[in-house]
């Protein structure tokens, strides 16, 4: 079992985000960087399932040299091999980025490394645009299954699980395919101290990324920081004290109770 | 013409899609056309009474062999086929999992961009590039965007388009759309549906949510919030920090990456309130925050805030609560 996992290097943002003059970005000034968070339990995933079946788990990015520090986490996660999709930093959208992976994915089986399963996030933390993965998959001709909260390998076969409202939607696919999943579907691995030290010494594959043509366009003009919600909220009170007048709000301004 | 792609259960459309229809309708108004829907299942053409109110003209009910049970790539592949007959100006979905799904299928099958969770779209005359403003980071940031393309892939964010009924209403027509599809295309597909066993209201339904974050303190401390959840037949949730503690299971994460609930109050109980919380909440009509520190950002960004220690408050008003009862 060959596993990739793709991810995103995003803002580590805190209580407030803040963009740049222009509004063309965040200001990353004060900020850390980090995998967004669906991506980071599809690297956990690729892991646990190389754990299980054998084979390679190799965590892929496209995005500036800085994101090798993305890879070098899953590595110290203990993926096995990384790959950086080398771009100069600027946004590319999602159909840039998926021709950029489908790419990668045939030049890896041209050079005899063959891939059985291609795990996404979901979405993205920042951009969230819900559609890299149906793009790769149609792409390379596999099937894709999205938003997976629970994945197990059966003989050639994903068995994947996706939330619904009351339960849960099954999904068997034979592999090759493409998983988009959700967090939640695992615990991340906290790295040991030893793994990220052998993670710094791991050689990052480096590849030049190509956008592919595509017709039409997404642009985007700026980013804005929506209005802040200004009216104060209403002190009901301090401590156990507050409770007569809580009581009072549940029942008589959000009549939620009686 | 827009296209608008209308989910339904036994031909009852989902209010979701009833939201991005409201948007397909404002334009089809902009652009100059009609509204037209796409339903896909064995009751998809049933649908059709219930969107004349909408503004729909005509109705294209995807049936076949296989369609009823979902199956996003030969959903998508539907979609697409009727996009290549009838050309709209734009698909328009519900940002729900299915329509982001489908909509990035017909735009993976015909190299269409997509724009996913709409707030705001302005259309133009035919030919011209359409402003958009989309949700980003679940909606604590907005990207302002301009797509240009044969047809226009949109989805509408949820909550964010209120489902208004067209001035005057007209029985839509119905047509029969048969997709060309092969064994490819159901390569995935609903296999069978398990039902949840956890017991009670689920979070996203919840009409009061109880929350839970770091300031609980550890697992026990939460019987007092599923008390108090208990007491007003609501659901208990957590913050993303209360989760990796281990304390909640990642079902009841509210948050960016977990629950985006909509309760008429939300109950946030040690909770600082950072922005891939409150995305998560933002659907709530009200918010009563309760945290020992008063500059904590949901304590600002609440309706109702109690300064105090949710250990002290939470049993108080639970047994106030009982009292009252």
């Amino acid at each position: 079992m060959n596993v990739l996992a793709c991810v995103k290097r995003v803002p580590d943002t805190g209580a407030k985000i803040v963009l740049t003059d222009d509004g063309q970005a965040i200001d990353t000034s004060n900020l850390g960087f980090t995998m967004s968070p669906h991506e980071e339990c599809a690297v956990e995933e690729s892991i646990q399932i190389v754990e299980d079946h054998g084979g390679t788990a190799t965590v892929m990015t496209l995005g500036p040299e800085a994101a090798t520090e993305q890879l070098r986490t899953g590595l110290a996660m203990t993926a096995d091999e990384a790959t950086l999709l080398e771009t100069d930093g600027s946004e590319w959208g999602p159909r840039a980025t998926a021709s950029a992976i489908a790419d990668a994915v045939r030049a890896l089986e041209e050079e005899g490394e063959s891939l059985d399963l291609l795990l996404f996030g979901n979405e993205s933390a920042d951009a969230a645009n819900y559609q890299v993965g149906a793009r790769v998959a149609t792409e390379l001709g596999l099937p894709c299954v999205a938003g997976i909260k629970t994945l197990d390998i059966e003989n050639g076969t994903a068995i994947a699980k996706r939330e619904i409202s009351g339960g849960e939607e099954v999904y068997e696919v034979d592999l090759p395919a493409v998983v988009t999943v959700k967090e939640g579907i695992n615990e991340p691995r906290y790295a040991s101290m030893r793994a990220k030290m052998q993670a710094r010494n791991t050689e990052v594959d480096r590849r030049d990324p190509d956008t592919g043509e595509h017709a039409g366009t997404l642009e985007m003009v700026r980013l804005e920081a929506p209005a802040e919600d200004d009216t104060e909220a209403e002190l009901l009170g301090e401590g156990a004290e507050a409770v007569p007048r809580i009581v009072e709000v549940l029942r008589d301004d959000l009549e939620v109770l009686g | 013409m827009i296209l608008s792609f209308v989910e339904h259960e036994h031909g009852t459309p989902a209010e979701t899609s009833l939201e991005a229809l409201t948007l397909a309708r404002r334009l089809a108004d902009g652009a100059g056309g009609p509204v037209e829907a796409v339903a896909v299942g064995d009751e998809a053409s049933a649908v059709a009474d219930a969107l004349g109110e909408y503004g729909v003209e005509r109705v294209h009910a995807v049936a076949g062999e296989r369609l009823d049970t979902y199956a996003p790539e030969a959903w998508g592949a539907s979609a697409a086929q009727l996009v290549d007959d009838l050309a709209p100006e734009a698909v328009v979905a519900p940002g729900t999992d299915r329509g982001h799904e489908v909509c990035a299928h017909v735009g993976a099958k015909r190299d269409l961009p997509m724009a996913a969770n709409c707030i705001a779209v302005e259309s133009a005359a035919t030919g011209e590039a359409w402003e958009l403003t989309r949700n980003r980071w679940g909606g604590s940031l907005i990207e302002h965007a301009r797509i240009d393309a044969d047809t226009k892939l949109v989805t509408a964010a949820e909550h964010e388009f209120p489902v208004e009924a067209a001035g005057e209403g007209a029985d839509p027509a119905v047509e029969e759309f048969a997709p060309d599809l092969d064994d490819d295309h159901f390569r995935v597909r609903v296999d069978r549906v398990e039902e949840s066993d956890v017991e009670g209201v689920p979070l996203g339904e919840a009409r009061v949510v109880v929350g839970g974050g770091r300031g609980v303190g550890g697992p026990e401390d939460y019987d007092q919030l599923e008390e108090l959840a208990d007491l007003l037949g609501g659901a208990v949730g957590a913050s993303r920090a209360a989760v990796n503690e281990g304390w909640r299971p990642h079902d009841d994460q509210i948050g960016l990456t977990g629950a985006k609930i909509s309760p008429d109050v939300y109950i946030a109980c040690g909770i600082s309130g950072a922005v891939q919380h409150m995305v998560g909440c933002k659907g709530a009509e009200a918010i009563l925050a309760i945290n020992t520190d008063p500059e904590a950002a949901i304590m600002q960004k609440g309706d109702y805030a109690v300064v105090g220690d949710l250990h002290e408050v939470i049993p108080a008003l639970n047994d106030a609560i009982r009292d009252t009862k």
